[in-house]
């Protein structure tokens, strides 16, 4: 084995091609106080119609994966490898003006904070149908006309009033729909949701992922749910990739993932989840230590400083090998404890913990 | 809109109130007499007394200032002369109406202001908005530097080095004279180029820096990244975005930049000879002229009240986030 991963092929989870497909993407920023690799080695598939959740901490390279996917990062300063292909169409290396024509049409995002994501200088009906009508060619009538439409899908109370509001003038809930809006006027194929609910409250939070589920389940839309909350993804994601700096750590379907975890990083993410139905008396457990720095990257298995089953890798390996994510497809774990060590650990170890 | 103008037209009266006593007040707590400098060589007390009594000297502060300000709506005769409301009073230096010396200054430094105004906005915010469309690249490099050695000229280091380039040893252009627009337009601007270009130099950096950082900031702002990744072509995030954003922060110092300048632009129209406000405004305090040290005051402080209402106004109009009340 060797310390660098070789590519991994990687289940497109529901079957089918791929409508996104992700090859060995790297992204590196320079910075002055070196080269921070922000996503090292990264490979997943999105199949049509269905969500893969991306769940990690700050600074695993969730959204920089996405903005790459975009193609938003400032190429100046970024240095972007691998393939990523969109319905067949490379995306790395792509013209910006080939990119402008497919944000918006063919894959769109959603951000989390819609206060500051929108403008606040132009209406929500202008701000939906200036993307309509950039990849229509629209009119403005008939652009203002599918913003009403859109905000009525998205359940905005009295659109035809609502459409000439400003960003302030909405709820933060309204403000989420409007952007939910904005990303799907033009019917894409992909929608990335940046941590769509981490800036609304609870009962706001739960009406967003439905109304993102039933779109979805309306259009036939793949959605890429960028979280750090494994309940939200728990309720609307087929696929999990979890990532830890910059890279998969594990990945398979929310099933595989949520009920038999292989990976000590995932292990770490569930105890620290609070269980309603858990004993109160147990306290919850975070993972300890702090996420790497992404200029210096510890050796081997990046996680090793926090992992606490590095003792029980036979022959060692952590501090000098990095693991790669096996197996190649269905539900894989990056991570050099054996197969069989790893149900024990959990079944023994964790799941009693998960209450 | 119609409560903001009532309500800051009011403040504004009160703000000139205060400025024009503090001017009063302060005219009295310098150790200079008027009289004594228009009673000539040979003072005796009495003629000091009569010349004391004419300009009205002969009152407390307080009183002078209550006449003066009563005047303004009354009227008043000076030496003869007659006032009609609105009245300023009267300079016993130059023995004419105040009213009438401010009407005779302002069209040069009107002048003089929106001619480089013009300039240093078109330049400046050009310039500002290359630097932040080129971040970090040479011509950003260029803008940048350039512009900070320009702020840090002086016009009476700019001023006289402009003109011993561009009149004295090269004769390129005509050395400064204001010659009224309704005269001859063309000999207008040809008589005030060069005052226009030192002007406009340091202003221009001011501008080009302001601008560069907004725009950067603007365009690190979320919604401009929304506006990209919804596929909006560079151009169009870069003005109906960034470029929106940033106008405000602009505008706001455009607004209270211009009353400043039309206040008297005092070392460049004291540097290339312009009769302006500025000009006048030294010399009324050189000669002890009360009531024409007031008038410019006033006048200055009323175009700065004034555009800083403008400011407000214009401010709401491009963010529709402030309401005006």
């Amino acid at each position: 084995m060797t310390t660098q991963a070789k590519p991994e092929e990687v289940s497109a989870g529901s079957g089918g091609t791929p409508f996104l497909s992700v090859r060995d993407l790297s992204v590196r920023f320079s910075t002055e106080d070196g080269v921070v690799r922000a996503v090292d080695n990264l490979s997943f598939d999105v199949a049509p119609g269905s969500t893969l959740g991306i769940v990690g901490e700050s600074g695993s390279g969730k959204s920089v994966t996405n903005l790459a996917v975009l193609g938003l990062h400032n190429p100046d300063r970024t240095e972007i490898t691998g393939s990523i292909k969109l319905d067949g169409q490379e995306l790395v290396g792509a013209s910006n003006r080939e990119l402008e024509k497919l944000r918006g049409r063919k894959m769109s995002m959603i951000f989390q904070d819609p206060l500051t994501a929108l403008s606040p200088f132009h209406t929500i009906g202008r701000q939906i149908g200036e993307t309509y009508r950039k990849h229509t060619g629209a009119s403005k009538k008939e652009a203002r006309d599918r913003a009403i439409e859109m905000l009525t899908r998205v359940g905005i109370p009295q659109p035809t009033s609502r459409v000439d509001d400003y960003p302030h003038q909405f709820s933060g809930g309204m403000r989420q729909r409007a952007m939910i809006a904005m990303s799907l006027v033009c019917d894409p194929k992909l929608v990335i949701a940046d941590e769509p609910t981490t800036a609304l409250d609870v009962t706001v939070q739960a009406q967003i992922l439905d109304l993102l589920k039933d779109l979805q389940q309306e259009m036939g839309t793949a959605i890429i749910l960028i979280t750090h909350d494994l309940g939200v993804v728990a309720r609307t994601a087929q696929d999990i990739m979890v990532m830890y700096a910059g890279r998969a750590v594990e990945r398979g379907t929310v099933r595989e993932v949520l009920k038999a975890p292989q990976h000590p990083y995932t292990w770490g993410l569930l105890s620290s989840m609070p269980s309603l139905t858990g004993d109160v008396n147990v306290p919850l457990k975070p993972v300890r230590g702090t996420p790497p720095s992404l200029i210096n990257l510890p050796s081997g298995c990046p996680f090793h400083p926090r992992c606490d089953f590095r003792e029980e890798v036979i022959g060692g390996g952590c501090t000098s090998e990095r693991p790669p994510l096996s197996p190649a497809t269905g539900h894989a774990a990056a991570c050099h404890l054996k197969q069989v060590q790893r149900q024990d650990i959990f079944i023994d170890q964790i799941k009693p913990r998960l209450g | 809109m119609l409560r903001f103008l009532v309500r800051r037209t009011l403040g504004a009266l009160v703000i000139l109130l205060i400025v024009s006593m503090i001017t009063y007040a302060l005219f009295f707590a310098i150790p200079a007499d008027p009289a004594r400098l228009y009673c000539g060589k040979t003072c005796t007390p009495e003629n000091l007394a009569l010349i004391r009594h004419d300009m009205g000297f002969d009152h407390a502060w307080p009183v002078q200032y209550w006449n003066w300000l009563s005047t303004i709506f009354t009227g008043g005769t000076f030496n003869n002369v007659h006032c009609a409301a609105p009245c300023f009073g009267y300079s016993f230096a130059k023995q004419e109406l105040v009213g009438g010396i401010l009407l005779n200054r302002f069209p040069t430094t009107l002048s003089l202001t929106i001619g480089s105004a013009v300039i240093f906005l078109i330049v400046g915010i050009g310039t500002g908005m290359l630097a932040a469309h080129k971040q970090g690249k040479a011509t950003d490099k260029i803008a940048s530097s350039v512009s900070l050695l320009a702020s840090s000229m002086q016009i009476y280091v700019a001023g006289p080095l402009a003109l011993w380039a561009l009149c004295y040893s090269t004769d390129l252009l005509d050395l400064p004279t204001y010659v009224p627009f309704t005269d001859n337009p063309i000999g207008w601007a040809g008589g005030l180029l060069v005052p226009w270009i030192v002007l406009s130099l340091i202003w221009t950096a001011n501008y080009t820096r302001m601008t560069r950082s907004s725009m950067v900031e603007q365009l690190s702002e979320d919604y401009v990244r929304t506006a990209r990744a919804k596929g909006m072509s560079g151009t169009s995030v870069f003005m109906r975005y960034a470029w929106r954003g940033a106008m405000g922060t602009i505008v706001t110092v455009f607004g209270i930049d211009l009353g400043v300048l039309l206040g008297g632009a005092i070392i460049t129209e004291t540097t290339f000879s312009l009769q302006g406000l500025g000009e006048l405004a030294i010399h009324s305090f050189r000669d002890s002229d009360l009531s024409l040290l007031v008038g410019i005051t006033v006048v200055a402080a009323t175009l700065i009240v004034f555009f800083n209402i403008i400011v407000d106004a214009a401010y709401a109009l491009i963010d529709p986030r402030i309401r005006l009340a």
